[in-house]
């Protein structure tokens, strides 16, 4: 039971993550964290954190991970193959209609609808990870006596670095690592 | 027979190689893939690749596994299809397999708490950023829809907490309905 479960997870998360990059984080933390909670939201940062640093798509290796955690290997395995079945048929269906036509309309026209959406839904989940670091919940009313300063100032740092030096994002967490770490330290 | 078996095995190896080798999602692994397949072994021409890149971003899922998949199909059809997932798919399914079985003990050790905590803050600066630099790009089209679109997303699903998928649907029958609008409109003139 708890097979088909994550199966059906994986599916829908696949189905609906459009757009590439960091489009299926929303839904990752929505059916992981949100529904299942097969996570906590700090698991959950972590395995987006891992992700940035292993190759792999992050649904792949969210897969795995929410696999091996609530099912073993199976699990994982189970995950991921969920995860990449609505890519395999529409693909290859999209792949036929575009040989035969020679056009992509209908998609296009629905990714320009998207497009938008999926950027505030990236923005939404980027929010609930920033309010856990800084203010260590992700529940709206924050409370404003529990800013994590060290935590705040590092974002910021990285933040401005990304924005004015467009660095690798690799080298902005071992930045943002070693900072916490130099942080400890001397504090 | 055998040449197959040779084209299947060079399909995983390269899928493989590029998967395990690739950090940074699917828009480096596109550009690394073009050169394998159409510079390297020259299966593929440069017009059909941009195609395959097309189809790949415009369907849901993991970029980098919507590539493979099309690249094997189209060069061996189903089996090859097979080849480049599991090329794609096995080496994240490894490492992160490796990673969890440390995770847990991992995470109480306070050197890598520590970090961890660090990169947390990084993280959500990256995923900060990439926002940030996506919602200029929407607001430069100078087009309301799509500005209207994503501020009213984001109330939904950060406010309101209205379920992911629905407005997924909402906003791709809305982006239908106005490309198909937009057609009509430019059929009349």
């Amino acid at each position: 039971m708890v097979y088909l479960k994550l199966f059906w997870s994986f599916f829908q998360i696949g189905l609906f993550s459009i757009g590439g990059g960091y489009a299926a984080m929303p839904l990752l933390q929505n059916q992981v964290v949100d529904l299942n909670n097969w996570l906590t939201m700090a698991e959950f940062t972590d395995i987006i954190t891992i992700s940035q640093m292993t190759p792999g798509p992050i649904a792949i290796n969210a897969a795995t991970f929410v696999g091996i955690k609530i099912a073993g290997i199976k699990g994982a395995i189970l995950c991921t193959i969920g995860c990449i079945t609505p890519s395999c048929i529409i693909t290859l269906i999209l792949a036929k209609l575009y040989y035969k036509y020679r056009k992509l309309t209908i998609m296009q026209g629905i990714l320009n609808g998207l497009r938008p959406a999926v950027v505030a839904l990236i923005a939404s989940a980027g929010l609930s990870i920033f309010s856990l670091t800084i203010f260590d919940t992700n529940q709206i009313p924050f409370n404003m006596s529990h800013v994590d300063f060290i935590a705040l100032g590092i974002f910021l740092v990285c933040f401005i670095i990304l924005q004015k030096l467009k660095l690798n994002p690799i080298y902005v967490m071992l930045i943002a690592g070693t900072m916490r770490l130099c942080a400890n330290w001397f504090i | 027979m055998k040449t197959d078996f040779k084209l299947y095995m060079k399909l995983f190896t390269s899928t493989f190689y590029l998967s395990a080798f690739t950090f940074g999602g699917g828009y480096i692994i596109l550009p690394l893939l073009r050169k394998k397949f159409v510079e390297e072994y020259g299966w593929i021409n440069e017009n059909e690749m941009l195609d395959l890149m097309a189809i790949a971003q415009s369907s849901p899922g993991a970029i980098a596994v919507n590539a493979s998949i099309l690249i094997g199909y189209r060069l061996a059809g189903l089996m090859g299809a097979l080849m480049t997932i599991i090329g794609t798919v096995l080496p994240p399914l490894i490492i992160l397999s490796i990673i969890s079985s440390f995770y847990a003990s991992l995470r109480h050790n306070i050197l890598i708490n520590i970090v961890l905590k660090g990169m947390q803050a990084g993280i959500a600066a990256i995923i900060i950023d990439v926002t940030v630099n996506m919602s200029k790009d929407i607001f430069r089209q100078k087009s309301i829809f799509p500005a209207i679109i994503m501020i009213g997303s984001f109330i939904a699903a950060y406010v309101f907490k209205v379920n992911i998928i629905f407005i997924i649907l909402i906003c791709g029958i809305l982006g239908t309905l106005s490309s198909a609008a937009k057609i009509n409109r430019k059929a009349d003139k």
